[in-house]
């Protein structure tokens, strides 16, 4: 490599070479390919922003740095030469430190304690000197925005000021690359804008930062160059400031903008946009929570699909889950047929008439160690128990027509679920809340990870549904799925309603240009990034 | 994708494997009861005379007893340490209250089960502590006020009480007899019920569960109130059988003898499945293992190691395949 021979030389062993560096990376888990031949170069100096949707390989990729996976195939070259981290302590001794969202300090100890964990100023009898330490705790954390009482326990400060600690023991411990996950989900405008003002002074000490985030502001301000990732693959390497927001969301979605589609691939066929004038079955009013909802107000009709767009961390599941009445609320207000709940409760939600086919199927929906029968009838049991016990002929019923109606393959109702494919472990999940015959069905991605086969299926369920004048609130980050099958789409972006397409306007390029558009609707944080 | 080839169907003998897997979590227990009877029948003189067999099934019935509520709560992946001072105190409280007679003393000695069953289940459910820890808490406290309350040994001449501890029924004593009886109960209630089967599900899955609308803390609570009326059952009956209030002693260790026959059961401790008649099998196992031990004059000592070689077969036996 063409690497220029001048005052440089001497600092890093490569000149101006890549400090980290991924060539051909591959990885593979039991039946995924989650890299595939995955390069990046990370040159010293520079914010580099890693982005992708689920299931791109962005935290592969990152493991693959920091010594938590091996990689299958390809060459990890760090400052220059081969490496391969044994363990993560291995990389961090070399000089990568990873600052995660959740902050993996020591909560009991003082804040000047995990600051210089390791490397105490001692006095002369070998005793930890207690007055120096905290001295120059002090002094270093100053630099970060961070005055509080050092002799504190860390747990008492707040998520944010702890991750200034976390970084600046990173960079205390000569970090030649910082790898930051997502680090402002939880912190406030005011510590996001310090948090970059260390960043700007990282890469003058020519320390590299890999940068993570779903925030397309924070990268544009922040990051120099940009990588992109989709389905374990790269999509794209270059400077940021030569991509368009549409240009990057579109790589991000794996959609190119402009492109016109003719529809049809998927099972969706039923007339949409159709005048619906029936009051709305569910309404939610301003839902909001501190750091993941701004404002959110969705309603959806008798007999509509609703969708909701936006890139991942927009707040869509959250919304989800907050008109379940699984995420506390700081406030607002759902309403069904015309009736607010009253007491924010699952059970209550779901009594009412709401149901919610959760995100991640595995943590979230199915019951591994029941059968596919007692998956089914989990949350209708009370209504088919006399007394509070259960009846099996009626179970036996509801499980009969659920499994015929939706074509679920089993060995038979007894089979462990956690033996069912995942198209049909899906189709469990659905069965139960059919079963509960909702007014109100949330489908948050519910063709993720299921077979092409399943996927028509389910999709073809749901036109039925709506037709039967079920409201469907459809959360898909396929954004194919997502045009074709909604009436009617609200865009959320950080955590807000920033778009509503309906009729001719429920398109792929329309929703990217929601995502993309510039004006921040918050002026809060317009205010922190300005 | 280039998956294909990354799928071996495995070595043969594999299935076989699996399947003799399947079938020792299954019956395992079954076979090995069985196993001891056989090798009893043969070996052991008297094995066979009613006395004793009376004698063991008399002596398991309080473990018993106490495993029932263990199996439900490790059902939940929880478990409950604070079964034996919940004996003790059961056996305190049933003799202060004996001047009403003894079955307002019994219906007393229940409710302190049930309160301290409450408290454990309010600090698992609604605060959010740790059953080993919130358990432990009243394994050690709960001791101390069944000792405050009951000081020494106390004798009692109440017979109702004694006739419950050494009274018969049919030939079979009563002892035995009710712990059949909360056995059924216990197995019905599983099986057969909704909060049963809610149960089941929020210790297979509690997100899903809560999802699912599920009533998660009150069925927590629940059963950690169930897991300690049973152990002031149990405290209740071998109090009238010893004809003495001991709360110094009553119970001690028996929440690992509960928790041992859960597990030797194949009751897994990640919760989402429970098994009540291999619970009791478990137990019977167990029992039947020290008395043969001790008929064939070989130290206590071999027991232990022996139970200790039991209990990580049965782990080994239940733990999810493919998984570790």
């Amino acid at each position: 490599m063409g690497t220029t021979d001048g005052p440089a030389a001497g600092k890093a062993p490569d000149g101006l070479g890549p400090v980290l560096e991924a060539r051909g990376i591959s990885k593979r888990f039991p039946g995924v390919l989650a890299l595939d031949r995955v390069s990046l170069a990370l040159r010293p100096g520079e914010v580099h922003a890693l982005v992708g949707e689920n299931g791109a390989g962005k935290s592969t990729l990152i493991k693959v740095f920091t010594g938590v996976h091996r990689p299958d195939e390809g060459e990890l070259r760090y400052r220059g030469e081969p490496a391969s981290f044994a363990t993560p302590l291995d990389a961090q001794r070399s000089g990568i430190s990873t600052i995660y969202q959740e902050v993996n300090l020591v909560p009991m100890m003082s804040v000047a304690r995990n600051l210089m964990l390791g490397r105490e100023p001692r006095n002369r009898f070998g005793v930890i000197d207690a007055a120096r330490m905290n001295a120059e705790a002090e002094r270093v954390l100053a630099g970060y925005g961070v005055e509080t009482d050092v002799r504190r326990p860390l747990r008492t400060l707040g998520i944010g000021a702890q991750q200034m600690v976390a970084l600046a023991r990173a960079v205390s411990i000569d970090a030649k690359v910082v790898i930051m996950d997502e680090p402002t989900s939880s912190l406030e405008p005011r510590e996001v804008a310090t948090l970059f003002g260390v960043i700007r002074r990282l890469r003058e000490q020519d320390i590299a930062v890999i940068y993570v985030s779903h925030r397309l502001e924070e990268l544009y301000q922040v990051c120099d160059r940009v990588t992109v990732l989709r389905d374990g693959r790269l999509a794209h390497t270059g400077d940021i400031h030569e991509l368009e927001r549409i240009q990057l969301i579109s790589l991000m979605l794996g959609r190119d903008v402009g492109e016109v589609r003719s529809g049809g691939l998927t099972r969706f066929s039923r007339d949409r946009g159709r005048a619906v004038t029936a009051e709305p079955v569910v309404e939610a009013r301003g839902l909001k929570r501190r750091h993941v909802l701004q404002d959110v107000s969705v309603s959806v009709r008798p007999g509509e699909v609703v969708g909701l767009g936006g890139l991942l961390g927009a707040g869509r599941s959250e919304t989800a889950k907050a008109i379940i009445g699984a995420l506390p609320l700081d406030s607002g207000q759902v309403i069904v047929a015309g009736s607010p709940l009253r007491r924010r409760t699952t059970a209550g939600a779901i009594k009412a008439g709401i149901s919610l086919l959760p995100e991640d199927r595995k943590a979230e929906g199915i019951i591994p160690t029941l059968s596919v029968r007692e998956n089914i009838a989990l949350a209708a049991l009370p209504a088919l128990a006399r007394a509070g016990v259960v009846s099996d002929a009626r179970i036996d019923q509801v499980v009969d027509t659920f499994m015929k109606r939706l074509r679920i393959k089993a060995s038979s109702p007894h089979q462990k679920v956690s033996e069912l494919s995942g198209g049909n472990q899906q189709k469990v999940l659905l069965a139960r809340w059919l079963a509960m015959q909702p007014k109100v069905l949330i489908l948050d991605e519910p063709t993720r990870g299921i077979d092409v086969g399943a996927k028509a299926e389910v999709q073809a369920l749901i036109d039925e549904l709506a037709e039967a004048g079920l409201g469907v609130l459809l959360i898909s980050s396929d954004l194919e799925e997502l045009v074709e099958g909604s009436d009617r789409i609200l865009v959320l972006r950080d955590g807000a309603v920033v778009g509503e397409l309906s009729g001719d306007e429920v398109t792929e390029e329309r929703i990217m240009a929601s995502i993309a558009e510039h004006s921040s609707t918050n002026p809060e944080e317009a205010d922190a990034h300005g | 994708m280039a998956e294909a080839t990354t799928a071996p169907s495995g070595p043969p003998g594999r299935l076989d494997r699996a399947r003799v897997f399947i079938w020792l979590q299954e019956y395992g227990v079954y076979a090995a009861v069985l196993a001891l009877l056989a090798f009893n029948v043969l070996f052991t003189p008297h094995f066979l005379d009613a006395a004793n067999f009376r004698t063991q099934l008399v002596q398991v019935a309080p473990i018993v007893i106490v495993s029932l509520g263990m199996a439900l709560v490790i059902g939940t992946q929880g478990i409950d340490l604070s079964v034996g001072s919940v004996m003790a105190l059961a056996a305190a409280v049933v003799v202060l209250y004996l001047g009403y007679g003894a079955w307002p003393a019994i219906l007393m000695a229940l409710l302190a089960g049930a309160v301290v069953g409450a408290a454990g289940g309010s600090l698992v459910a609604y605060v959010g502590v740790q059953p080993i820890v919130a358990t432990l808490a009243l394994l050690v406290g709960v001791r101390g006020i069944a000792n405050v309350l009951v000081p020494q040994l106390k004798e009692f001449r109440n017979p109702d009480l004694i006739a419950l501890g050494s009274g018969s029924l049919l030939g079979l004593p009563l002892v035995v007899i009710i712990a059949a009886a909360l056995t059924v109960v216990v197995t019905f209630l599983v099986r057969r019920t909704t909060f049963g089967r809610q149960v089941v599900a929020i210790g297979g899955n509690r997100a899903a569960s809560e999802l699912s609308g599920l009533p998660v803390k009150r069925v927590l609570l629940t059963v950690y109130v169930i897991s300690g009326v049973l152990a002031a059952i149990a405290g209740v009956l071998a109090t009238a059988r010893l004809q003495a209030s001991d709360p110094t002693s009553l119970g001690q260790f028996i929440e690992l003898s509960a928790i041992t026959a859960v597990v030797v059961g194949g009751t897994p401790l990640t919760g989402g499945r429970i098994r009540v008649l291999s619970t009791v099998m478990g137990a019977l196992l167990m029992q039947l293992l020290s008395a043969t031990l001790i008929k064939h004059n070989l130290p206590q000592s071999w027991t232990q190691m022996v139970q200790a070689g039991i209990i990580l077969a049965a782990v080994y036996a239940t733990r999810e395949r493919g998984t570790r």
